[in-house]
């Protein structure tokens, strides 16, 4: 919500950026935008830029290539041919955190495992984001009870962005998390015109 | 050749350094083996010729609460016979000599067994944790372990 609610109902040009923001894949609902606020005379100079680069942002994730265990075949399957995840442009997986976007934890970290993951993150430029793909790594999974030397649950020493649960998670469920991660980035938090317009995912 | 048959073999060579024969309520039959020697014991398995125990496929720990063993699965390509051998050790300070100079396969599968049981296998190269980090405390595969609270700031609870 917005720390100061605008007194006005939100005009032809507000509610198409709202529009916008909802769908940050569709650039067209900018170039709508960007043509009413052109009519109505509206100062330009911040949201739209804003806008422009978390849409750019949303639609470019570069995922590390990086898996721990069997959840990193999922990953490897929806980055092949059938379910392709180059679509969302995200399927250029990089070798190096020093060029990626998102870290897919797939897979059971362990103890030992932990600070080596960490030091990918720190790696990683920012803006960035964290998905924990799998049962593991959102609380321990099977090896909650009796997994002595496995962390329950990344969020113990990571940020995390989405969690994605299955044991392993379908692929389809790691596309879905992936387009909540995209809405996630167009709309909170790192952008003024999702705070400026209240608009939520 | 049976394992009844090696066992036989083993007692008259080596008398009172092998253990009764004992049929197996389940599973593999094993031969006991005194830990002092083990080692010679080993040898004349890999080079007696009616033996030629030339691969040992495996090599592990059981907690027994009052003891623990290492046991030891060797294989004959020659005459494609098998063998289970197994020494009992002292619970408090488990110790044995290594078989790494007979058979190099046995390097990591005795880092392994030290790792999860704290077994310590005298003359080893390299005896070191395998799959835990080498800070770790205790040996998880023991009866009586308890996991860490904590690791390294992140909790275990």
């Amino acid at each position: 919500m917005t720390s100061e609610p605008n007194p006005l109902p939100p005009t032809p040009a507000e509610k198409l950026l709202a529009d916008a923001v909802r769908e940050p894949r569709d650039l067209t609902r900018y170039l709508h935008y960007l043509k009413a606020a052109h009519a109505e005379r509206l100062p330009l100079a911040v949201v739209p830029l804003d806008a422009a680069l978390n849409w750019s942002r949303a639609n470019a994730i570069w995922p590390l290539t990086f898996g721990l265990a069997c959840c990193a075949i999922e990953m490897m399957a929806v980055g092949a041919s059938k379910y392709d995840l180059d679509r969302f442009g995200s399927g250029a997986f990089r070798p190096t955190p020093r060029q990626a976007d998102l870290m897919i934890v797939a897979g059971t970290v362990t103890h030992k495992m932990a600070p080596r993951v960490l030091k990918l993150y720190e790696q990683m430029p920012d803006p960035k984001f964290v998905m924990a793909m799998g049962a593991c790594t959102i609380g321990g999974g099977p090896y909650c009870k009796y997994g002595y030397h496995v962390v329950k649950g990344i969020d113990r020493f990571l940020p995390v962005d989405v969690c994605v649960p299955g044991c392993p998670p379908r692929p389809e469920a790691l596309i879905d998390a992936l387009l909540f991660l995209q809405q996630k980035i167009a709309t909170t938090g790192r952008t003024l015109a999702g705070r400026y317009l209240g608009v939520k995912s | 050749m049976t394992p009844q048959e090696v066992h036989a073999k083993l007692s008259e060579k080596f008398g009172a350094a092998i253990g009764e024969w004992q049929e197996p309520a389940a599973g593999d039959s094993s031969v006991s083996v005194n830990a002092e020697k083990l080692a010679d014991v080993c040898r004349f398995l890999r080079d007696e010729p009616g033996f030629k125990f030339d691969y040992l496929r495996l090599v592990s720990g059981v907690d027994r609460n009052d003891c623990i063993l290492s046991v030891y699965h060797l294989y004959s390509y020659t005459h494609n016979h098998e063998l289970v051998l197994r020494v009992d050790l002292d619970r408090a300070a488990p110790r044995v000599h290594s078989v790494t100079h007979l058979w190099p396969s046995a390097d990591w599968h005795e880092r392994e067994a030290y790792d999860m049981l704290g077994i310590v296998y005298e003359g080893h190269p390299d005896l070191h944790r395998i799959l835990l980090p080498e800070d770790w405390d205790g040996y998880p595969l023991r009866k009586d372990y308890v996991p860490p609270k904590e690791y390294h700031g992140i909790s275990n609870e």
